[in-house]
């Protein structure tokens, strides 16, 4: 039998609402609605030196906030740990290569490069953080614009970098790979999909797995104080790939609707 | 089947007040100049300052004759004499439960006001101390009737009727308890196929409807039959119905949930979801 307390399934999500491009002062922003919980993501691309081992890449920093009006757990610094744990996960969810073209962050191999500053604040805690903050950071990620860069030789050799001025003369990020968080929470016998604080308070342990719109698992992370059974794992990294897959198809569906509508679109934000 | 929906945010349209019930009701925000004129008496809700009231609380005013006061939208539950509560056992002490039930101090269930099971009438023994556990632990819902008030605002339950007692099976629906109204009885049996305790501290608690009354329990023992799906469609249908009326602030009594219930069958369960 297949029904929740909400009437959801349970592989159904709760409706989500996206929204992009609404701070004004990022290279990409993004906010999402899931439920209760919400969360709002900036990208600002900044210029810095490459990492040495990988000197013609740019590199991608999470920091997380949660904000003090999410939930009255985080008053003071009662957020940090969730913050840092939120960001590792990120993290190790965009380790693999293939999630984020960084070879594209170049400017000057060893010398310059662009560096993503992805920024996540919790405005409110409604269950499911990580899949929610996953989704934001897709979308940010795809919002983000970064400006053309043309690196100019001078005689003496010292190198030049160049701002291009036209302000729509940029560069997109290609997000087809990018994966998103799917948490498998386990209750009893089953296993649900974008559980409710209610269904977190129940949960005896979860599965944290970040899959990419073909369906390939890129991490997996086990949270929570129970245990699981290697059956009871596959049957969830089952479900989490089906999930995911159809997760990127609605997400990419409405990052392509909001694009269309483009000028004309009503910009909502947070007083609509 | 997975089903992943998502949507572009609409601009919300600002809910007007809904008709003029006897008159408009002059809401206030904390701050806000309730009068100037210094002939009123104030009430809960209002303080003095500078020869103006002002309202503390968010809510409507309430004037009855020279006293004003300020009725919060969402408040803690005030214990009063005879209001059916539903409560969770947060602790289990010597002669006694700590109950909590959203209000400003966990209310008090005495061991001498619980029926014993078997229904017998006699005094509390050791042995009933000791066995208190065995009735009720922590984490269980209760359902029970205010038997008085203490003088620092905690309330002291009973459960002396059959109809009050553990809870089984069912949706705990968390709202304000400003939004459950006032009636003879709190306990619903609905048509649409489940029952419903819309109790005076704002939790609301949604079970299937018991098919034969069991006179010996006493209200404690908890009926763990699966319960059919259904029965199970209903309860979640409802449970949704009452997160929607809660969201656009409107009161909860029987018919009010029968109504919202009717009007969302043509819908499936789960597209009444937030």
């Amino acid at each position: 039998e297949d029904l929740r307390v909400d009437g959801r399934g349970c592989e159904d999500y709760r409706c989500a609402e996206v929204e992009t491009d609404i701070v004004s002062n990022t290279s990409g922003s993004a906010r999402v609605k899931l439920g209760y919980t919400d969360i709002l993501v900036g990208v600002k691309a900044e210029m810095g030196t490459p990492k040495l081992e990988k000197p013609d890449e740019g590199y991608l920093e999470f920091f997380v906030d949660c904000s003090a009006n999410a939930t009255p757990e985080f008053e003071g610094r009662g957020g940090e740990e969730l913050g840092t744990d939120i960001a590792n996960t990120l993290y190790r969810v965009f380790s693999s290569e293939s999630s984020v073209d960084l070879k594209s962050l170049c400017i000057n191999p060893r010398e310059h490069c662009w560096v993503l500053y992805v920024d996540v604040l919790l405005l409110e805690c409604g269950g499911n953080l990580f899949d929610a903050v996953s989704i934001a950071v897709k979308a940010a990620l795809f919002n983000t614009r970064i400006p053309k860069v043309r690196v100019l030789e001078d005689e003496e050799g010292s190198k030049e970098i160049e701002l291009s001025d036209d302000p729509y003369d940029c560069i997109r990020l290609n997000v087809d790979d990018v994966p998103c968080i799917v948490t498998l929470s386990k209750i009893g016998y089953r296993h649900v999909v974008d559980a409710t604080p209610q269904e977190e308070a129940c949960t005896l342990a979860s599965l944290l797995i970040s899959v990419t719109s073909k369906g390939t698992l890129t991490s997996m992370k086990k949270v929570g104080k129970g245990s699981l059974d290697p059956e009871s794992i596959f049957e969830m990294m089952e479900t989490g790939k089906r999930v995911g897959k159809a997760l990127h198809v609605a997400l990419q569906k409405i990052l392509d609707e909001e694009e269309s509508l483009g000028t004309s679109r009503q910009k909502v934000g947070f007083l609509g | 089947m997975a089903a992943v929906s998502m949507r572009l945010p609409v601009p919300r349209k600002a809910v007007g007040l809904s008709g003029p019930r006897g008159g408009d009701k002059h809401l206030v925000a904390p701050g806000d100049t309730i009068t100037t004129d210094m002939g009123y008496m104030r009430g809960h809700g209002t303080y003095v300052e500078e020869e103006k009231l002002i309202a503390s609380v968010a809510g409507a005013v309430e004037r009855v004759n020279k006293l004003v006061c300020v009725r919060p939208l969402k408040s803690r539950y005030n214990g009063e004499v005879g209001d059916v509560v539903v409560g969770r056992i947060t602790e289990v002490q010597q002669k006694r439960w700590k109950v909590e039930t959203n209000s400003r101090l966990d209310s008090v269930l005495l061991l001498s006001s619980i029926n014993l099971p078997g229904g017998e009438l006699r005094r509390r023994s050791v042995e009933d101390e000791l066995a208190m556990r065995d009735y009720l632990q922590e984490g269980d819902l209760i359902s029970a009737e205010v038997q008085s008030v203490f003088s620092d605002g905690a309330a002291s339950l009973h459960t002396r009727s059959l109809k009050y007692g553990k809870l089984g099976q069912g949706v705990l629906v968390q709202v304000s308890p400003s939004l459950v109204k006032r009636q003879k009885t709190h306990f619903h049996d609905l048509t649409c196929g489940a029952s419903v305790i819309l109790s005076n501290n704002g939790f609301i608690w949604i079970y299937p409807t018991p098919g034969q009354k069991d006179e010996e329990s006493g209200g404690f023992t908890t009926d763990l039959e699966p319960v059919p799906l259904s029965d199970r469609e209903v309860i979640s249908r409802l449970r949704n119905c009452i997160v929607a009326l809660v969201t656009h602030m409107l009161m909860l009594f029987d018919t009010s949930i029968l109504y919202c219930y009717e009007a969302s069958l043509p819908h499936q369960v789960c597209q009444s979801v937030l």
